[in-house]
């Protein structure tokens, strides 16, 4: 065990430093921020300034182990763009995409899991195949434009929601939220649905395909034949043997709903992180760019490590395998 | 089935050779399973339409949207069905050059497509390639290549091709090759899965025993029979790949706007959204969405089809 936990991690580290080459030399290799930064009026000596105070006149294998060097240090160096640390940066930014985050998972689970179990139960009834419809429909249907019916819908028309922007945001505890105000509440609950359509439609046809399985079980048979009614068997027998591998694809998935939010919080204008990659990019901001990205590759192999490690944990036949 | 035994049933009980399936006959086969669900006819028939209309858009839509000298400023923000200076009625309005929305939907449908099918086919190519070599031949090159191949399934297609784009610029090519970095792993995760059942088969142990060389044992005798899983995923993927790209290009990362493509044309709509010219972007998006759902459904079907669990 200890044997394949040493080459998991040491695979890990591996990762991390080949996507961060990556990343550092593809960014690198596209445009020249100096040109987007300065006036192309400038005189040469100022251009020339500039270029050495970024350390763009090094080479590209210095200016790598430079940030590399930084990012040990924990300095992920500065935005062009805005003249500020990167690490202040997205720490401004972070408090924004996690409450929409956990508002649209809050949705996904609350909305999805009794549907699933509602379409798993009664799987021949209109409503469930009217709830699996709509769970496709939530997986395939691009997110930006279901936001973009959101925002047309209860913003333009109807006139209910602010079709952007974060609103008011209040003390609570030791971070600012919105979820602290009214106003804050009008403001997420859009955006928040919008980015959980896809995670309900995940969570739907998990609930359900446990459910149907269940269903067929010899201890939901036996549960029966004891004469228990159908709504304890649902939901102190079978909820809770099919909530396992619920959590753990949904777990899994919790790191991709920040992918997503970059696609909801540039319809909705949220000020979260999402909007400030895309907005890096537009702007050729590369230090934002590069420890965003790699930032994110950190946080994927991380994912993959710890779940790689509890399954090692579980089955034996891995764990054998690997301490060999 | 039952199990009651008719006087019929011992006729066709007697046991025989059945005869080798030829290609046609699954074809056939295949068809007669397709069209129980119609549904999935329909959605084939839009996806078909949708197809035609746009590749030979330039042969029926009322203007080439791309000729800047046939664009009226007048005709800006006319509303659904308004007669321009044109002289024809734009059924679908006008944008904010005075461009036809149904002419430009269909002209963004075939950019669409084009990277679409394309990404879908190369992914394809690359993930058969990667996923065979990887079942073929084992051992460490398995390991290495299904460990980038997992590691890559983990991370969400948005964000690889997000990334790619950023590396490598807008523009048609640059947003095909990101879409394939970002999907071929599906293609590669699924031949491999197929393909370390085949590999085991005494066939390939037959085959591996003549002087044929390998390439020709991989792609002639081991591909044919991994086949059927990968063209669910290719349908899937050719859909998903075009909402990726109008996702990208509605984020403003993906095609500029001298090369438009549905999602181009619904980020461009977005920008008058609160002034009430829905049209702009509306109608567009409309033919995104039918357009993803059709290939959906169409590729549930196939899948349905193709499940040996379901076959009669």
């Amino acid at each position: 065990m200890f044997g394949y936990l040493v080459g998991r991690v040491a695979q890990a580290v591996v990762v991390v430093f080949v996507m961060s080459i990556i990343v550092f030399v593809g960014v690198y290799a596209i445009g020249n921020p100096i040109d987007v930064m300065i006036d192309p009026g400038a005189t040469a000596e100022i251009r020339e300034n500039l270029i050495r105070q970024y350390g763009l006149d090094q080479p590209l294998w210095r200016q790598y182990f430079t940030f590399v060097g930084n990012v040990l240090q924990g300095d992920l160096g500065r935005s062009m763009v805005y003249n500020t640390s990167v690490t202040g940066l997205v720490f401004s930014r972070l408090p924004a995409t996690l409450e929409l985050v956990l508002v649209s998972v809050t949705i996904a689970s609350v909305i999805g899991i009794p549907a699933g179990l509602y379409a798993g139960y009664k799987p021949d009834s209109i409503a469930a195949k009217l709830i699996m419809a709509l769970s496709v429909l939530g997986f395939s249907v691009p997110t930006f434009w279901i936001g973009m019916l959101l925002i047309m819908a209860f913003a333009v028309e109807l006139g209910w929601l602010p079709s952007g922007g974060r609103g008011e945001v209040a003390q609570f505890l030791w971070f600012k939220t919105s979820l602290a105000t009214t106003n804050g509440w009008e403001h997420v609950i859009m955006p928040a649905i919008n980015l959980s359509l896809f995670k309900m439609g995940l969570l739907i046809r998990l609930t359900r395909a446990g459910m149907v399985e269940a269903m067929g079980a010899e201890y939901v048979r036996f549960a029966r034949a004891q004469g228990l009614p159908d709504r304890q068997i649902v939901f102190s027998h079978i909820l809770r043997n099919i909530s396992i591998p619920v959590i753990t694809v949904f777990g899994l998935e919790l790191g991709s709903t920040l992918a997503f939010a970059v696609v909801t919080e540039t319809v909705f204008n949220w000020p979260g992180v999402g909007k400030l990659i895309i907005d890096s990019i537009l702007q050729l901001d590369r230090p934002v760019m590069v420890s965003y990205l790699v930032m994110v590759v950190i946080l994927f192999v991380m994912i993959n490590l710890i779940v790689d490690l509890i399954y090692a944990r579980l089955d034996p036949r891995v764990r054998l395998k690997g301490g060999s | 089935m039952t199990d009651t035994l008719t006087p019929d049933s011992k006729i066709i009980a007697v046991p025989s050779a059945p005869p080798a399936e030829t290609r046609a006959m699954r074809l056939r086969n295949f068809w007669s399973d397709y069209r129980q669900s119609w549904v999935a006819i329909a959605a084939l028939i839009v996806i078909l339409a949708l197809l035609l209309g746009s590749f030979f858009a330039p042969f029926w839509v009322p203007q080439d949207p791309y000729d800047l000298a046939k664009l009226d400023w007048l005709d800006a923000f006319l509303p659904p069905g308004t007669e321009g200076t044109g002289g024809y009625a734009h059924l679908l309005g006008t944008d904010n050059a005075g461009r036809d929305m149904l002419s430009a939907i269909f002209y963004g449908l075939r950019t669409s497509f084009v990277i679409g099918i394309s990404a879908g086919a190369l992914a394809l190519a690359v993930g058969i390639t990667i996923g065979l070599t990887a079942a073929y031949f084992g051992g460490r090159i398995e390991a290495l290549l299904m460990r980038i191949v997992d590691l890559q399934l983990s991370m969400p297609a948005i964000l690889l091709a997000l990334v790619m784009v950023a590396v490598l610029g807008q523009g048609i090519p640059q947003i095909i090759f990101a879409l394939v970095v970002a999907q071929y792993a599906y293609f590669a995760r699924t031949t491999h899965g197929a393909a370390s059942v085949e590999r085991r088969k005494d066939y390939i142990e037959a085959a591996r025993s003549t002087p044929l060389p390998t390439w020709r044992i991989m792609f002639k005798h081991l591909l044919p029979n991994v086949l059927p899983p990968l063209i669910v995923v290719a349908t899937v993927q050719v859909a998903s790949a075009i909402s990726l790209e109008a996702t990208l290009s509605f984020l403003g990362v993906g095609l500029p706007l001298t090369e438009p493509s549905l999602g181009t044309l619904i980020s461009n709509g977005f920008k008058y959204i609160h002034a009430g010219r829905y049209w702009l972007s509306i109608y567009p998006g409309i033919f995104l969405m039918i357009t993803v759902v059709a290939i959906n459904l169409v590729g549930d079907q196939v899948r349905n089809v193709l499940d040996p669990r379901n076959s009669r």
